[in-house]
């Protein structure tokens, strides 16, 4: 289990590796000269000269990357162009915002798909299995953004039960803010997961280790709940792993409609205008929320099945 | 005579499907005495699956009783609760299933497993973890303390028929159901598990109800014999007479079709042309006429009754009956 986690991690650090280095260089194929865009027209040629020579813009690209790099693993992501702050004090601060709204999302949905799911797998075909799967594909087929805007629309300015904008202070008021949004992004993955939880489920009671059990006696409770769910519950896993990368991108657009601080909007912000310290900054943190968690869901799933952990 | 265990009697299953119902079985009857073996011998589709599952009520949803009883130690098991089912699964009957490599939970260790198949003892989980143990010492699973904590996968087919052997005999049931347990291993791992299942069954004095369409393990295993063919039972009785004496012309085929039985080499294995008929649409008369070189004019309209020819030897084939000599 160990050296399967080590192998996994080493895995991990070199897609996060990769993905960095491709965005590196991606941004800087974007058209047009990000000093003049950062300065405006006005600036006198001298300051633009420093500015290019402060950001290395003068360098070889494969340079730049080595500086990049080299800076990176002192843990220093560079100087925001604007504010003049550390770019890591700046994601750092917003990271916990998008993660609260990610986690939130995931949880919520994941409890309720699974619940869903498993129900309907366990009484297939009846009028229930089939009134879960209507409303399972008109929620994978809600588009997130329609669902932020009419949540909005009811919940918060027509019938003024949840806040509208911001993330809130302190915790209740925090978890008070994060209703709307969390439910905005994360309804499409309750039909997702329960959609999942239920053919996986079905497969799993068809196989025959499941009529073993039952030809022992097991009682019906144990023989769903631990002998099937247990391994019906592996693929949702890994679909929870996945789903933390594309949630990442459902925050972005939940961070604008709803005001909210974090990751998203700061990636937008400073996309706009060429600030490239807090671009990388935040790509780098969120590529490594995706791959860290993709890790975990491998690591949670060879915990749960051994045939996944490889030979001893 | 000793005491019988188990009565099939007159026994009729069908499956409800969209071409209409499919007959897996027509009116079954045989019996299963205490301490005996009986062979339940055919080809692949004949019923023997649905039999068992019948017995034990695990049976697909589509699955009708239309007739017929299936009484173990006297209670008609088709007439009982679930909860009566479940009282006697794993308990007085248990079962060892055909595929070793599907029949364990693939995410939980054999000591788990084999602790869980225990919920109906009161004892100490040290208790129970040494009982499994000892059963899998039982049927030759060497070091079994230090196995219990393997996953399924970390044993080979053999091992794992072993372990579900061990698991079907933890209870000391009084009827042991074997699904073709050796059918997915090789020949010299069927030698051992039989040899095994001949000693587990002297010490535990269980009947077994050995299904298998392997001629030679069931002539060495068994006691009497029961020949299914397309759902119905062609013939049944001692296991020397069935053998030596078979009085329908499927079982005579059967013989001769076993491996094991062909003395000269030859270019092409004997089959037995044609095909088992279509259960959802059965014709009329006797069921292996379609197949059968003796068929006479009366096969195509009546059906043979399965008529005693002698004691404890019975068949179901016009050929048996006077009228076929004259």
């Amino acid at each position: 289990m160990l050296i399967f986690a080590i192998r996994r991690f080493g895995l991990a650090f070199l897609i996060l590796f990769v993905a960095v280095t491709v965005m590196f260089l991606m941004i800087r194929a974007v058209p047009g000269d990000p000093v003049q865009i950062m300065l405006g027209p006005r600036a006198t040629p001298e300051l633009q000269a420093r500015l290019t020579a402060e950001l290395a813009l003068d360098q070889p690209i494969w340079r730049q990357l080595v500086i990049f790099y080299g800076n990176l693993l002192q843990g220093d992501l560079g100087i925001d162009v604007f504010s003049g702050r550390a770019v890591t004090d700046i994601v750092f601060q917003q990271l916990p915002h998008t993660l609260w709204l990610i986690f939130s999302s995931i949880i919520w949905s994941a409890a309720l798909g699974i619940g869903i799911g498993a129900y309907a797998a366990a009484h297939p075909n009846t009028l229930i299995d089939r009134i879960t799967a209507a409303i399972s594909v008109s929620f994978v087929a809600a588009p997130a953004f329609v669902v932020a805007l009419l949540s909005l629309l009811i919940f918060a300015v027509n019938l003024k039960w949840f806040p509208a904008i911001g993330a809130g202070e302190g915790f209740w008021d925090r978890l008070n803010h994060l209703v709307l949004p969390a439910f905005a992004i994360g309804l499409s993955w309750v039909g997702y997961i329960a959609r999942l939880v239920r053919a996986s489920m079905l497969e799993v009671m068809g196989e025959s280790h499941v009529r073993t059990a039952r030809a022992f006696g097991i009682n019906e409770r144990r023989v769903v709940m631990v002998y099937a769910l247990r391994i019906a519950i592996l693929p949702v896993v890994t679909v929870i792993g996945v789903g933390m990368g594309f949630l990442l991108s459902s925050a972005v657009f939940a961070e604008i409609v709803f005001a909210r601080p974090g990751l998203g909007k700061l990636v937008i912000d400073s996309i706009t205008t060429r600030n490239y310290p807090i671009v990388m900054g935040s790509v780098l943190i969120s590529t490594a929320l995706f791959v860290v968690s993709t890790a975990l869901a491998d690591l949670v799933n060879a915990w749960l099945d051994p045939r996944a952990r490889g030979s001893k | 005579m000793t005491e019988t265990l188990l009565e099939i009697d007159r026994l009729s299953v069908d499956y409800e499907t969209a071409r209409g119902d499919l007959k897996a079985l027509r009116d079954i009857s045989f019996d299963v005495r205490k301490g005996e073996i009986v062979g339940i011998v055919g080809e692949s589709g004949c019923g023997k699956s649905t039999l068992i599952s019948s017995i034990l009520r695990l049976t697909a949803p589509n699955t009708r009783f239309r007739q017929g009883e299936v009484r173990f130690k006297g209670q008609d098991l088709l007439q009982a609760t679930e909860r009566q089912m479940r009282d006697l699964r794993g308990a007085d009957i248990s079962i060892v299933f055909q595929d070793p490599m599907q029949t364990h939970n693939p995410v939980l260790t054999i000591g788990q497993q084999m602790l869980d198949i225990q919920h109906r003892s009161k004892d100490s989980k040290a208790d129970k973890l040494a009982r499994a143990a000892k059963m899998l010492g039982a049927v030759g699973i060497p070091d079994p303390e230090a196995r219990l904590a393997q996953f399924p996968h970390e044993f080979s087919g053999g091992m794992r028929q072993r372990i579900a052997i061990a698991m079907a005999l933890m209870s000391e049931p009084d009827l042991l159901i074997a699904d073709e347990p050796t059918t997915a291993l090789d020949a010299t791992l069927e030698v051992q598990i039989i040899e095994r299942l001949q000693e587990l069954q002297q010490e535990f004095d269980c009947a077994i109800l050995f299904i298998s369409h392997h001629l030679g393990v069931i002539a060495e295993l068994c006691d009497r014999v029961v020949v299914m063919y397309a759902g119905a039972v062609i013939e049944s009785g001692d296991v020397r007479e069935i053998f030596h004496d078979p009085k329908h012309p499927y079982t005579r085929r059967l013989i001769d079709c076993d491996p094991g039985h062909i003395k000269e080499r030859a270019r092409v294995l004997p089959t037995i042309p044609g095909e088992v008929p279509d259960l959802a649409n059965l014709p009329g008369g006797c069921i292996f006429r379609d197949r059968c070189e003796q068929a006479m004019a009366r096969c195509a309209t009546d059906v043979p009754p399965l008529t005693q020819l002698k004691q404890g030897h019975h068949a179901a084939c016009w050929l048996n009956h006077e009228e076929a000599n004259t």
